[in-house]
């Protein structure tokens, strides 16, 4: 099975691999397909005939949902595969569950999975695109994504915005995914957390750590608030979540100090009270459903894209399909 | 297989002979007869009935001795069996090897000694020595009866595969085999820095988001072993060394009198991170490749002899186990059937490392370390003999390997020089031509 060559490749691992041009072409992308969201018939024949897989190994509720909605409304025919109660728990491994996977010739298969690089390793074994939809603590590429377009949407620009990311460095895909994907469209990036939980090396990045959140907010245009786990106060990487909230968190106070208006994004489920404050969560700062929204049509360009869609047909696309 | 049976009279002849001890480094003759070293010089005379073997063109060497390798037998026998990996090691050129005891179950009773010793001595290849368990189940708590585990044919303790966290147990340990002149190996390795850890921590695991094992967690054990084996006086094995700090300290400690023999791998020598790039499973070992800083200093360590020993910690894994996401991998490679030619390669050749102190780290000196017969080629040591070609060109294939397993970071390397030969008890175990 032989696929159409598309402007990103054939796989979506991470925004690491990509140049800015592929990037703000993803982006682009997306601007046409937002306002299928908003009609009242919420479905064009884009990917009409295409079948995607959803394999999530990892529990997900807003990442499945959201790649589940941009399919949908594409048009697309899709399964959805979780952990549990698939034959992944019953000692499956990786590579039958991709054979498996293939030999149903599928088109798609997006992926959620615990282990750092669990998507290229799928994508280097079978000829259907896939699209890394978070893996272990590497990439999320589409998270990043719509945090592009979100900040873009609201300072019309990414080159020369100073943003920081604040939190569970250490662990998380997505702060990997935004520094790349930042960087690449001309940012710059500072990481705030607890030593603990920023990695060393994370300068070798090009990013500028900052020690105390009222250092990283005095220097910064966006906040992008990750989820503390609650599972790190366990395993001793923060002695508390009140600690955290106290040192670490994102509250209206401090944003007040703040030389400028500062942007918050937060790629969710928030805890409230943690990392950041409800006020602040709820307040005229923040773009956090609109990330949600984003989220939607950003998934829906890279559905489109990896299809083999230009990014000049997008618009197109939504009536005539592929073509 | 050809060659004389045991004991039958055997002329190596006409190849460059190199043996480190002596001093010896040229042209001669090797008789072995009676399964032992009967005679060394030029134009031997060719007794009744001996095998002649035309080494011109080669180099005749003192068996190579991997003090350090992983044959999985009892319980891992799909990785590789006694008998498979001891005839991998004679085709990688090794005469001897010693089994470390993380086993399933784990090789800490007499009675498990002697099974990996009979095994060993029914494949028919290379020697294979036991090495015992250092603590009950590799547990860490209580010793095992190390006087027993010699009795029947240990000839080291260590608790590799874990390092022995409790240090008072690591003194006990160095205490109590002083009574039987044998080293405690340690795999050095503070398991609390190393966490979750399944590669080296810096640039290239923040960057592939993999959780790491800093310098320090080897680093802070290395310096803990020094110090207990300098308090007692016990002779402390370090296996696999790979950090600058930790080849550091071992200088310093060599320095000062304490009693500490230490490795150096194939792949530390020649690989770092950046190997790991991809999330290659087959980069995948304990310790983790570390950076060029590191590599360099390994690299100092080998060639000042501070890294005295070379072992490959061959540690077979089945496919299945390594074709995983990389944190689901298990860690090592296998190493036997790559080793001298990789050695050959990248330190003979390239003239870092002259023959004779090649020699020196890859048959005298692990003898020594482990009081092994062999590592020289003296008139009445064992006929164990390793026959190289330095010139033959190869490329690495692991579907080529004798070992049951494939698991190498070296795939396709393109190698000058091999084993071509591997004579045990004067009896030939392996040949190129088969």
């Amino acid at each position: 099975m032989s696929r159409i060559s598309s402007s990103l490749g054939k796989d979506l691992i991470g925004l690491e691999p990509l140049s800015a041009e592929q990037i703000r072409g993803i982006l682009d992308t997306a601007e046409p397909f937002k306002e299928i969201s908003e009609r009242r018939i919420k479905k064009v024949p884009v990917l009409r005939g295409k079948t995607i897989v959803n394999l999530f190994m990892e529990p997900s509720t807003r990442t499945r949902i959201s790649f589940e909605f941009a399919e949908k409304r594409l048009s697309a025919d899709t399964v959805n595969i979780s952990a549990s109660g698939s034959s992944v728990v019953k000692g499956e491994t990786l590579v039958d569950t991709a054979r498996n996977l293939e030999a149903m010739r599928i088109d798609m298969v997006v992926i959620r999975h615990g282990a750092s690089g669990a998507a290229r390793f799928l994508a280097e074994r079978i000829p259907s695109n896939v699209i890394n939809a978070g893996d272990g603590s590497h990439e999320h590429p589409t998270q990043a994504l719509l945090d592009l377009l979100t900040i873009r949407d609201h300072r019309k620009r990414i080159e020369g915005l100073r943003v920081c990311i604040v939190g569970d460095i250490l662990h998380s895909r997505v702060a990997r995914s935004n520094i790349f994907g930042l960087l690449k469209l001309g940012a710059q990036v500072g990481v705030c957390g607890p030593r603990t939980l920023v990695p060393a090396g994370i300068e070798a990045l090009g990013v500028e750590r900052f020690r105390r959140i009222e250092e990283a907010i005095e220097w910064a245009d966006v906040l992008n608030v990750l989820r503390l786990q609650l599972e790190r106060m366990r395993t001793g990487y923060v002695p508390s979540l009140r600690e955290y909230n106290r040192v670490f968190g994102v509250t209206t106070p401090r944003l007040e100090r703040a030389p400028r208006d500062i942007l918050v994004l937060h790629p969710g489920p928030m805890n409230r009270g943690v990392e950041i404050d409800s006020d602040v969560a709820d307040g005229p700062q923040s773009v956090i459903l609109q990330q949600v929204t984003n989220g939607v049509a950003v998934r829906m360009a890279v559905l489109y894209l990896l299809a083999g869609g230009a990014p000049e047909r997008a618009e197109a696309a939504k009536t005539g399909g592929l073509g | 297989m050809t060659g004389g049976g045991e004991g039958g009279p055997v002329l190596l002849q006409g190849g460059r002979v190199v043996d480190p001890e002596q001093g010896i480094d040229g042209l001669c003759d090797v008789l072995l007869a009676g399964g032992r070293v009967a005679a060394v010089g030029t134009d031997l005379e060719v007794p009744e009935g001996a095998e002649l073997v035309d080494c011109r063109g080669l180099v005749v060497v003192p068996g190579l001795i991997d003090v350090h390798v992983h044959l999985r037998e009892p319980g891992g026998e799909h990785k590789e069996t006694i008998a498979s990996g001891a005839r991998a090691a004679a085709a990688g050129g090794f005469t001897a090897v010693c089994a470390m005891p993380n086993t399933d179950p784990v090789i800490d009773s007499p009675a498990t000694v002697g099974f990996v010793a009979a095994a060993g001595k029914a494949a028919g290849a290379s020697r294979v020595y036991p090495v015992g368990a250092l603590s009950l189940g590799q547990r860490g708590e209580q010793l095992t009866e190390i006087g027993e585990l010699v009795d029947a044919g240990a000839v080291a303790i260590t608790d590799d595969g874990r390092p022995v966290m409790d240090s008072g147990l690591m003194r006990r340990a160095l205490e109590y085999s002083q009574t039987f002149d044998i080293p405690v190996a340690d795999h050095p390795e503070d398991l609390g820095l190393s966490g979750k850890g399944a590669m080296n921590e810096g640039v290239v695991s923040a960057r592939l988001g993999i959780q790491g094992k800093p310098n320090a967690s080897e680093d802070a054990h290395i310096l803990r072993d020094l110090l207990v084996a300098e308090l007692t006086g016990g002779h402390i094995h370090l296996q696999h060394v790979s950090t600058r700090h930790g080849v550091r300290a071992i200088r310093d400690a060599k320095a000062r009198g304490v009693r500490v023999t230490a490795e150096a791998t194939p792949h530390h020598l020649l690989l770092t991170d950046e190997a790991v790039e991809g999330y290659r499973t087959e980069a995948k070992m304990n310790p983790p490749l570390r950076t060029e800083e590191d590599r360099l200093e390994v690299v100092a360590g080998f060639l000042d002899g501070t890294l005295d020993t070379l072992a490959t910690d061959h540690a077979p894994h089945h496919y299945d186990e390594k074709e995983q996401a990389f944190d689901d991998a298990p860690f090592g490679v296998v190493g036997l059937e790559t080793c001298v030619g990789l050695l050959l390669t990248h330190f003979v050749h390239e003239e870092r490392m002259d023959l004779s102190t090649l020699v020196d780290r890859m048959s005298r000196s692990p003898a020594r370390a482990f009081r092994l017969p062999g590592g020289d080629l003296k008139v009445g040591g064992p006929a164990d003999v390793t026959i190289l070609d330095l010139e033959a060109e190869w490329v690495v294939d692991s579907a080529a390997f004798l070992s049951k397993s494939r698991n190498t970071p070296f795939e396709g390397w393109e190698l000058r020089g091999r084993a071509v030969r591997t004579i045990v008890g004067g009896r030939t175990v392996w040949s190129l031509e088969g």
